[in-house]
């Protein structure tokens, strides 16, 4: 094999980080050249967060070294410890959560911290001309100067780009870059990393779509436990075979029998929910969700699925139109009539809105139903009755916890959004509203949330799934409609339904024009 | 009678105390703003009004010229600023309870410090305080003059404050760090800029002008120290702050604003001679205040990491 003549722009040896007594990072090596995209990928836990956080200077190693190139190519070794130090030897990062001020213009988060805080005015002039420079080489051209808070998630990243690409970065850190993007968007973007490689930036890219990694990425770097496990080039891997890597074991091909469809649990005509003015509304959808099926709602968040999903869990109440949900005529907010009609809720935000971090594995299980005669009498909560079926949903749905006893906010987001399920799938209900049910969630968890949704369409639940990420979409949804703008499209069939066509449809272009 | 009642707008008189009435108030909301909009709730206020109050005053009484004595007033805000910004920033300690906890400490100091300094004096010894404007063309100015000449140099320096203040929040990279860090701090420690360092220069600086607004009472307004002089002033301040929505030029109407509705009841209390309890004029700022915060405050734009506190590291 040849070796590779691009220069060698970061290497990492033998890093090492532990938290106590767990081992986050163990003796990892890495390296990347100049014009390289290298994937990054790995389970919640494997170790990427921790390791791209010491690259960044926001934890110190407890052992190896970082070695960079400066301007001329010579190695030498990054202070730990010190984002300053790695923004100065040009190392940048866009985190998931965009590091902005929303407050400030794109062209202000840009300049901050650039030049000396004791300067008396902000010099403009050369800035912009650079920016115009950067813009034009790498086409992420966007509006700098509005208020970030009024941007899109697509134009912050690219304000978050355009922020490290102005402090001359050398390596360019991407951490799930193309999360919370449309699939147009994120195509935008992989067109811009291959612009930004060819002119020689290093790309570090950490990601979960493994499609993505694989049409992207030159090499993939693997971690699983804290260990580098493969460091391939991408080149010969597979999807399953990068996912077998990841979780370590084989990953049993995800199976969805065909739907058998029953009489409509949840039925909206021209259902209006939010003041028209509002952003998360909903204006005169119709839906259908019938027993036995599942039905997907696509879209950016923040389109109206939250309207949505809070008219269906009994939080909001329609302002217009007629809306039954399980048989009920749902004209006043009120869940826990929809509890009782049978409606499990897999809320978006399992830490706000799922779960009460200081109550217990066993009170949570019970919260929706405590004023069940199975979990009281006479006003007393029967503890050691709901403590037992507890510790038997804990065995069944595998919630790694220390008993039914333990707080829930000592519980990795996995294992918390299991007692979610437990707590909703345990009660057989007629509806189930999943609300984003995999966020954040490893392949792992993801994978059992998945089986576990289709299982409760066989067993003849509707299922009304709320997601992002339209991977997830088309792997469990029978039908697919897209809310765009407060306006839901009539639910189409997955079969022959194609990826880009709903990617449109999110951005906002009609049914027709999309496909 | 409703006639005299508007007669008051258009005495100087009224004009010159409103302003003297607004000047601490001035210093007071861009203090509290300047603290608010790098992400610090600071009620250390009402104390550190009193603290400057009481060692500015001090200074000049022993000797200081009274620029010194506003020195050494901002230097003692500066100084409670110090200490409530260690305890709410590195250690991330709650900001009220610590904002009270510097309130109490401030107030109890400046009073213990002038106890021990006067131990047996029946009336407040006085200094000589900051004269009037002497202007040359504009204090011969028609109505304008009048209203000037009533005011002292203290009073300019709280314009120019604010206008300071307004351009550095808005054109300096500075400003921009700071409106940063009390919106996301994230952004400013990825930028490679300490949000310890610009918190605590913030509440530090912030605390320094509540000091001043103290200071105007004693050097300024007054010429001696008395206790309870401040008398809520700072938590009028706090209020103000939100009705300016964390803008300068915002939180100068409002000052003038309270200044003038107070100097205006003032002259009311006169006209009606006693048919109406005095008390019920007294209550109108503040309820001014109030129903200004009903309106505004519902639909504020707090900086979105107020009373947040950052720790590296942790997202």
């Amino acid at each position: 094999m040849h070796p590779d003549p691009r220069p060698l722009v970061l290497s990492l040896s033998g890093i090492t980080k532990r938290f106590g007594p767990l081992t986050a990072n163990d003796h990892i090596d890495l390296d990347v050249r100049a014009g390289e995209i290298v994937a990054l990928l790995g389970e919640n836990g494997a170790g990427k967060t921790t390791l791209m956080s010491i690259l960044f200077g926001h934890y110190v190693a407890d052992e190896g070294v970082v070695h960079i190139a400066g301007p001329d190519g010579q190695l030498s070794a990054l202070p730990g410890g010190s984002a300053e130090a790695a923004l100065a030897a040009g190392i940048g990062m866009v985190h998931q959560h965009f590091a902005l001020a929303e407050n400030l213009t794109g062209f202000e988060n840009i300049v901050l911290g650039t030049q000396s805080l004791w300067t008396l005015g902000l010099r403009r002039g050369a800035a912009r001309a650079k920016l115009e420079r950067l813009i034009t080489e790498s086409g992420l051209a966007t509006d700098l100067d509005v208020p970030v808070a009024r941007l899109s998630v697509g134009e912050q990243q690219r304000i978050e780009i355009l922020k490290a690409l102005y402090r001359d970065v050398r390596v360019l850190i991407l951490d799930e870059p193309t999360a919370v993007l449309t699939p147009q968007e994120a195509d935008g973007l992989a067109a811009t990393v291959r612009t930004l490689a060819a002119k020689g930036l290093a790309v570090i890219f950490i990601s979960h779509k493994l499609h993505e990694v694989l049409a992207l990425c030159e090499r993939v770097v693997v971690l699983r436990g804290g260990a580098k496990v493969a460091d391939q080039p991408t080149l010969g891997a597979s999807r399953a075979s990068l996912a077998e890597l990841m979780v370590g074991r084989p990953i049993p091909a995800r199976e969805r029998p065909p739907a058998n469809p029953g009489a409509p649990v949840l039925v909206l005509r021209g259902v209006s929910v939010g003041a028209p003015d509002q952003r998360d509304r909903l204006q005169g959808a119709d839906l259908e969700v019938r027993a036995g099926e599942i039905v997907g709602i696509a879209g950016v968040s923040g389109n109206g699925q939250g309207a949505l999903a809070q008219l269906v869990a009994g939080l909001a109440s329609p302002r217009a139109g007629e809306a039954l949900i399980a048989g009920l005529r749902a004209s006043r907010a009120d869940p826990a009539g929809r509890i009782a009609a049978g409606i499990g809720r897999i809320p978006e935000d399992r830490h706000r809105d799922g779960t009460i971090g200081a109550l217990t594995v066993a009170e949570n299980y019970v919260l929706e139903t405590i004023a069940a005669p199975e979990n009281q009498r006479a006003g007393l909560i029967r503890r050691d009755d709901i403590r037992r079926r507890a510790a038997r949903a804990i065995a069944d749905y595998d919630v790694r916890c220390p008993g039914p006893d333990a707080a829930v906010r000592a519980l990795s987001g996995g294992n918390m959004q299991k007692v979610v399920l437990a707590r909703v799938l345990e009660r057989a209900p007629r509806l189930v509203l999943a609300h984003q049910p995999t966020r954040g969630l490893d392949i792992g968890a993801t994978t059992d949330v998945h089986r576990r949704l289709i299982a409760a369409r066989d067993r003849g639940a509707a299922v009304l799934l709320i997601s992002e990420d339209l991977d997830e979409l088309f792997a469990l949804s029978d039908r697919i409609a897209v809310v765009h703008a407060g306006h839901l499209s009539a639910a189409m069939d997955t079969a022959g339904l194609d990826i880009r066509t709903v990617g449109l449809m999110m951005a906002g272009h009609a049914a027709e024009e999309a496909a | 009678m409703l006639w005299s009642a508007l007669d008051i707008l258009t005495q100087a008189n009224f004009w010159a105390a409103t302003i003297r009435i607004a000047t601490p108030l001035i210093f007071g909301v861009l203090g509290a703003l300047l603290c608010e909009r790098a992400g610090v709730l600071n009620l250390g206020i009402e104390g550190i009004f009193v603290a400057g109050a009481m060692s500015g005053w001090l200074a000049v009484y022993l000797g200081l010229p009274l620029w010194g004595g506003v020195l050494v007033a901002a230097g003692t805000g500066a100084l409670f600023g110090l200490l409530h910004g260690i305890l709410t920033v590195p250690l991330g300690l709650s900001q009220h309870v610590t904002g009270i906890g510097v309130t109490l400490l401030a107030t109890s100091v400046a009073y213990f410090g002038y106890r021990v300094a006067f131990p047996n004096v029946a009336t407040p010894p006085r200094i000589e305080a900051f004269p009037p404007l002497d202007l040359p063309v504009l204090g011969d100015l028609p109505f304008i003059g009048p209203i000037l000449a009533q005011q002292t140099a203290f009073t300019v320096l709280a314009f120019a404050c604010v206008g300071i203040l307004a351009l550095i929040l808005a054109r300096t990279p500075l400003g921009l760090a700071l409106r940063a860090v009390g919106d996301n701090p994230e952004a400013v420690e990825a930028q490679g800029l300490s949000v310890v360092g610009l918190r605590i220069g913030a509440v530090m600086a912030g605390s320094a002008l509540m000091a001043l607004g103290g200071a105007f009472l004693t050097l300024s307004a007054f010429n001696a120290f008395y206790f309870g002089m401040i008398n809520g002033r700072g938590w009028v301040c706090i209020a103000l702050t939100v009705f300016a929505s964390w803008r300068p030029g915002k939180a100068l109407l409002g000052a003038l604003l309270f200044g003038a509705l107070d100097a205006y009841q003032l002259r009311l209390q006169t006209i009606t001679g006693g048919a109406v309890p005095s008390q019920i004029f007294l209550m109108l700022p503040y309820v001014f205040s109030i129903a200004a915060l009903v309106l505004v405050a519902r639909r504020a734009d707090y900086p979105r990491a107020l009373m947040k506190p950052y720790f590296k590291g942790q997202r």
